[in-house]
């Protein structure tokens, strides 16, 4: 389907995925319509896991770092799911489905590792972890447009979805469709879960092209989705989160609740924070021409190797060159000047707010 | 996008457009296209000496960081400090977005490279 709109496809955690779409105006075009009307992205490489059981929280608390407890049934939470040494094995977001039902929404690339961490992990519970990735196509709306885009296709008021919550209703006339306003854009917009047969995930798709239509609605790629969730400071497994990075270097705390009680990863992570950071997660904006990139070394402007990009690229929106790096915490003050070697030139940049790209709160 | 008939054309997806002992130098259309949008370009200094086959410069499109190879042996007598501001001019026309002209150590060295037609060819069978 993706390739009949002209898409350039890349094997993506063993996923034949769009990277962009040139038609419609390639990663710049698909970037800039989330921001400023609406774009859609299928997602259904992301993988589910579904808790279910009587020790449902149980468990979902045992392995997930946010606290489970504090949601309501059709609230989600962002989370990860850690190893005993406080590094990450994936972020996820925490979906309370019911009392004794969560559901993990996971990344593509992790899956196979994620659920067969997740069922080891969970096994002195009473409560099955089970992959249910295939059952669905995940299609996210994305966009100031997005809400007006999707109401033409549900009976349920959007309007009353708070930001990550969800709810379940008929979609293009698919009944007890899961709707959730969250996504990976720093922009406003929804997540839809569709059956994952083929007819139904091209038809569904249809529909919400002709619905967005008026807003000038475009498929967006893994491409954009990579700019747009820079722009916003969204960790990337595999780049600014890893099985070597733990949470306070990344800069996840407040989704961390060390008061929670005992999770995997806690008590690393209480010596970890009792010995303090040697390196934390900063925001650069290039000062000197250049795109510092994925993997480029940063220095000091004594010349001394201090650091690594972890994603790093033009910003559609901001028109700048941006990156996120992993620096001592004595040289992450806002302001600080540091280089970041571009094919043997130090280009200079300066440590900046994150997120780079805040969306206007809603007047 | 029509390949003009009277440049020559690398494997690696530049054009060169000779004159005498002059030329012009690009990316194609194919090159541009396969890149995505193009955010930066960096060019060598006027002056620089440039040898056939090696890398004179990089063009960047958000994705993707890309080398520039040169066409024939030469010395850079211009630049194109346009694309300093616009690179997005690369997209929206590649064959007249210039990058550098040369002056050519030996203009015969561009005898070798493909014409148009050889081109064309050969980006069809790379699709």
């Amino acid at each position: 389907m993706h390739r009949q709109l002209g898409a350039k496809m890349v094997d993506f955690g063993g996923w034949d995925m769009p990277v962009e779409y040139p038609p419609s105006g390639g990663i710049m075009k698909e970037h800039l319509a989330v921001r400023t009307g609406v774009g859609m992205f299928d997602v259904s490489h992301m993988g589910d896991i579904l808790m279910r059981g009587p020790e449902a929280l149980a468990a979902t608390q045992w392995i997930s770092m946010n606290d489970a407890s504090k949601l309501q049934e059709n609230q989600a939470h962002y989370s990860a799911l850690l190893y005993p040494e406080g590094t990450f094995v994936d972020d996820v977001i925490v979906h309370k489905l019911g009392q004794n039902d969560y559901l993990l929404v996971i990344n593509a690339g992790t899956r196979e590792k994620d659920h067969s961490w997740v069922r080891k992990n969970v096994n002195k519970f009473h409560c099955h972890a089970d992959d249910v990735g295939d059952y669905y196509t995940q299609i996210a709306i994305q966009g100031p447009k997005a809400e007006a885009t999707l109401q033409k296709l549900t009976n349920v008021d959007l309007s009353q979805i708070k930001n990550y919550w969800f709810k379940h209703g008929t979609v293009c006339g698919l009944a007890n469709t899961m709707i959730a306003r969250t996504g990976y854009t720093a922009e406003d917009g929804f997540e839809i879960y569709v059956p994952s047969d083929v007819p139904t995930s091209e038809r569904v798709w249809k529909e919400v092209t002709d619905a967005g239509h008026e807003f000038g609605i475009v498929p967006c790629g893994l491409g954009a989705r990579n700019t747009l969730r820079l722009e916003g400071r969204m960790a990337l497994y595999g780049h600014e989160i890893s099985d070597k990075i733990n949470v306070w270097e990344a800069g996840l705390d407040r989704f961390c609740k060390m008061d929670k009680g005992d999770f995997v990863g806690r008590a690393a992570l209480e010596k970890a924070k009792a010995a303090g950071l040697t390196r934390t997660l900063v925001g650069l904006e290039a000062v000197d021409r250049g795109i510092p990139r994925d993997d480029y070394k940063v220095f000091d402007e004594s010349g001394r190797e201090i650091g690594y990009v972890t994603s790093g690229s033009y910003a559609p929106f901001l028109k700048k060159n941006i990156a996120l790096a992993y620096v001592p915490p004595e040289k992450s003050e806002l302001g600080h000047e540091l280089y970041v070697e571009i094919r043997g030139q130090k280009v200079k940049c300066k440590v900046v707010p994150t997120p780079f790209y805040k969306r206007a709160k809603k007047a | 996008m029509a390949y003009p008939k009277d440049y020559k054309y690398t494997k690696e997806h530049e054009w060169i457009q000779v004159s005498g002992n002059t030329a012009t130098v690009g990316i194609t259309d194919h090159a541009q296209e396969s890149l995505g949008d193009i955010v930066f370009v960096e060019l060598p200094k006027v002056g620089a000496q440039l040898e056939a086959g090696k890398s004179f410069g990089t063009v960047e499109s958000v994705k993707a960081v890309s080398e520039l190879y040169a066409p024939a042996s030469g010395k850079v007598v211009a630049i194109n400090d346009a694309l300093n501001q616009t690179p997005e001019d690369v997209n929206k026309d590649a064959h007249k977005a210039w990058m550098i002209k040369l002056e050519l150590t030996n203009p015969s060295e561009t005898n070798g490279l493909l014409s148009v037609d050889d081109y064309e060819k050969y980006v069809a069978e790379e699709k």
